[in-house]
This record gives C-alpha cells, structure tokens and sequence, in this order.
C-alpha cells in the first residue's frame, strides 16, 4: 500500500436528511491522478467539495468523519480553513472565471494573499499561465476581461488561476464536461503534465475519459464506496460485480 | 397587446408634451440660474435655483445616507444571514416600508421634529427621503446579490479568500452594476417626492447654507406655483416641472452609459 497524500475516514455528510456519502474510507495518493468515477447522483462531486471544506458553503450539511491532509484532520476544530482552501486547488464543473481582467484572475489568489503589484507578480502570472498553457493566447489581451476567452480559454485561466496559490492538491470536478473536444484535450495534457508536481483528483462521469487519465480509481455508487484500486486493476478485473457491471457499461 | 404598448409609450410622450408646452414660456436661462424674486408664491421674476439646489443637495444625502445603510443589509442578507428567520423577516419589513406612503414618512419626520422642538431643514429632509427610499433600495440591491451564482463565491473561497474578500473584491464587483442602478432608483424616487419633504424640509427662497437652513424643493416648487391665480406663476410650475424631468431624464441615461462601463467585467 502507498502512504496516502489525502486520507478519508468514515467520511459521512448529509444534506438536510438525505445521506449523500456513506461511511466512506478511502485513501489518495501523492502526485497521481485519482480519478472518482460513478453515475450522476452518487457523491462524487461532494466528496470533492469535502476535501475542500467548499461543502461548508452548502445550507443544511452535517459531516462526520475524518479528511486527513499529510495527516491532519481538515475538519478539526481551530484548522485554518482559508489555508486548506489554498492546499487544495479546484477546478470547477463549469469555468468560473472572476468578474475582472485575465490578468487579474490570476493575480486574484496571491494577492490575497499578501503579494503586491510589480514584475514579480507579472512574472509569476505569466509562468502560471505557461503551466496552464494558455499564455501565448491571451499575452496580448491580459486587460481584457476573463468573461470574454473562450470557455475552453475561461478553464484554462482557472487552472491558472489555481495554480498561481501554490496548492498540492487539484481537485477537478468534471471540468471538461462544458468544453468542447479539442478543449478537453487541452486540459487533459495539461494535467498530465501536471501529476509530477500535485496530488490530483478527477471526478467524472465520462469512462473513456478515466482510463486515459487515471492511474487510480476510486467508483462510488448511491454514496458509497464499491470499489478502489490502481486503474489497471480497476478497468480490467473489476472485484465488485458493481464495478464489473458499470465498467462494461450495463448502466451509467 | 399593442393598445397596452400605446398606453405605456403615449402616456409618457403626452405628459412630456404637456408639461413642455405649458412650461415654454417660462422657461429660460435666468429660470435655472436664479433665485426666485418678489416670493415663490407670488413672484413673476427669477428662477427656480433655490429648488434645484435643495432638490439635489436633498436627493444627493437622502442617497448617500440610504445607500450606507442599504449596502451592507443587501451583502448581509445574502452572505451572513441566508435563509434564516431574521432574514426573511427583514425582506418582508423592507416590503412593508417600501408600501408605506411618502406622507406617512414625512409626518412620522414631524412627529420627531416637533418632540425635539428642531424647525423643518435640509438635515430632517435627507434623513425622511433616506428612510423613504431606503426599502427601495435595499430590495433591489437584494435582489442584485442574490443573482451573484453560487460558483463565483466558490472561485473566491476556494483560493483560500475569506468571507470579507470575497464580500469586497468579488461579490461587489459582480454587483457593481446592479448596484448603480439601485442607487440612481432611489435617487429619482427620491428628487421626484413631494409629500414626504412638505412637512420636514420647509421651503425658501434662498439656497441653504447648512444643514439646519429649510430648503426649497423641485416638487413643491411645482405645487406651490402651480395653486397660484397667477397664469404667469402657474406657467413657471411648469418650468419647474420641466427642470426635474430633464434632472430624472438625465440621470437615466447617465446610469444606463455607466452600467454598460461596469457590465463589461461581469460575468454572465
């Protein structure tokens, strides 16, 4: 077994009285691509949302359990909050970019973070969307505002943006599910390259998208956990006759 | 259908052409320059500056003194109070207060007034037309707040932003159009009323020099000089009455120009 970056114990959240994650236990590791795969409706993206603490945002949710960050417990009491945010970069379903520049989407997150205006920030957003490789399309419209890119362009710009706090986790909840197909090709050679230095975690819902991303594979059903595994295990001998079944594509 | 349209768009051409028409001429340059001579009821000489003045030094601080109330109960309502108790009964109170008559307001401002033994000023006239535009305003930037979607506030958080960032740089931002809009809302309810400042302003010849000096008004210009016998007065009601349109007019089409400024960085 590997030492897991993102460690999920007995993880259950509700929704008012609808049980969304059921006693999920599960472990991520370091400098991979997890990919969460299940049918809509299953928990995937609130599993996200857990490792991010975004799900506090969500009137009405009661958590138990313990998400384990490099072994602290993200839900604890008195834990930075603002800084587990910062740990753990998102990538949303849809592009969300901010109502200001492109240049100033990036320089967001650093920003609030302390850093002023000058040639390190430029610099630092330059690289930033280098690694997001989105540089050489919009150097020259850095003022413009981010609502006027592309959507594909507009995702990109959040990897940027993401990028630019230093996060050690991505967490991507179905971010090409709105882009078009040369747009998803974008993205996925963009993480690919990116699982050297961060831990990512990929929700879909799309097979043929997992398999070329995935180098393990956690498949929820219903809010629980059926099976996890390494993609190889995963895709070609499936344990769980769920699994087996959703893999062949009997449902989705 | 088209004999409604024609209602909405002749009403206001008709109404414009009356007022016009009848305020012709009277209108001139020395009406917008000057203060009123020979008295506002009586007076056939001069203009009407000391209305304008005191229309808009009333109208402008009744608008700021609303709008830093109403901005943080907007932001607060959506960001801190959400669905609670408080803050639905907060929206049903300003609701209540938006259908209160403007009389209501102003003799409510009396009652004050008399109790503290202070005459009618420009002062008790802001802080009545504040309280009358306030639900106005409030609501409608309410509404503005609550259109920001959900995923632009998790953008901001999850950078690691907080509550307050967000607030400030990006949910304002968002709003920042909407906002303008609620803000010049107010201000034309604001200029535009009448029997909210009858008993709490005053009226006066001169243009205020402070706070506590009474001030004269657009509106009561227009019914003081227009219940004259005069013909020659009552025709300068109607100037007057031209001046505060072509002032609500303006005002309109100057917040439409800047919102499309500021539409430029929302995001849709």
């Amino acid at each position: 077994m590997f030492e897991p970056h993102i460690s999920i114990q007995e993880l259950n959240v509700f929704y008012e009285s609808h049980h969304v994650l059921k006693n999920v236990t599960v472990g991520i590791p370091r400098k991979k691509i997890t990919v969460v795969i299940g049918p809509s409706g299953c928990g995937k993206t609130t599993l996200l949302k857990s490792m991010n603490r975004l799900i506090d945002l969500i009137d009405g949710v009661k958590v138990s359990g313990k998400v384990l960050v490099d072994g602290v417990n993200i839900f604890e009491d008195g834990v930075d909050i603002t800084d587990v945010r910062r740990r753990m970069g998102l990538i949303a379903q849809k592009p969300n970019p901010l109502p200001m520049s492109v240049y100033d989407n990036v320089a967001y997150g650093p920003r609030i973070h302390g850093a002023k205006n000058g040639k390190d920030l430029n610099q630092t957003v330059e690289r930033c969307l280098r690694a997001a490789g989105l540089w050489d399309e919009v150097k020259g419209r850095l003022k413009e505002p981010a609502s006027k890119l592309s959507v594909g362009q507009q995702q990109r710009l959040c990897l940027a943006r993401a990028l630019i706090v230093k996060p050690e986790v991505l967490l991507c909840d179905e971010p090409t599910s709105a882009l078009d197909p040369m747009s998803v090709q974008h993205i996925e050679k963009q993480l690919l390259g990116l699982k050297e230095d961060y831990t990512i975690v990929f929700v879909t819902h799309i097979l043929r998208q997992a398999k070329r991303l995935a180098d393990y594979v956690i498949f929820l059903y219903l809010g629980e956990l059926v099976e996890c595994g390494s993609a190889e295990t995963i895709f070609s001998q499936p344990r769980n006759p769920r699994t087996k079944a959703y893999i062949e594509g009997l449902f989705s | 259908m088209a004999f409604s349209m024609l209602v909405v768009i002749g009403s206001l051409l008709v109404m414009v052409a009356v007022v016009v028409f009848k305020g012709a001429p009277a209108l001139s340059i020395s009406m917008i320059t000057q203060t009123p001579r020979g008295g506002y009821y009586l007076g056939k000489e001069g203009g009407i500056l000391n209305a304008i003045v005191g229309s808009l030094c009333l109208a402008g601080g009744a608008t700021a003194l609303a709008f830093v109330i109403s901005l943080p109960v907007a932001l607060y309502l959506e960001e801190y109070a959400g669905k609670s108790k408080l803050a639905s009964f907060t929206r049903l109170s300003l609701d209540v207060l938006g259908g209160v008559p403007s009389i209501v307001y102003g003799a409510f401002g009396f009652t004050f007034m008399l109790y503290l033994g202070v005459r009618a000023s420009l002062l008790w006239g802001i802080i009545t037309v504040a309280l009358l535009v306030l639900p106005i305003m409030t609501r409608a930037m309410d509404e503005v707040v609550r259109a920001i979607p959900l995923e632009l506030r998790e953008a901001s958080y999850a950078l690691g932003a907080t509550k307050l960032e967000t607030v400030l740089k990006v949910m304002s931002r968002q709003a920042l159009p909407g906002i303008l809009t609620a803000v010049l809302l107010a201000f034309g309810r604001g200029i535009g009323d009448s029997a909210s400042v009858l008993l709490v302003a005053g009226y006066t010849d001169y243009i205020p020099h402070s706070l506590f000096d009474p001030v004269a008004t657009l509106p009561l210009a227009v019914f003081f000089q227009i219940g004259t016998p005069f013909p020659k007065v009552q025709e300068r009601a109607y100037a007057s009455a031209v001046v505060l349109l072509g002032i609500v007019l303006s005002l309109s089409v100057a917040s439409r120009l800047l919102t499309k400024k500021f539409m430029k960085y929302v995001v849709k």
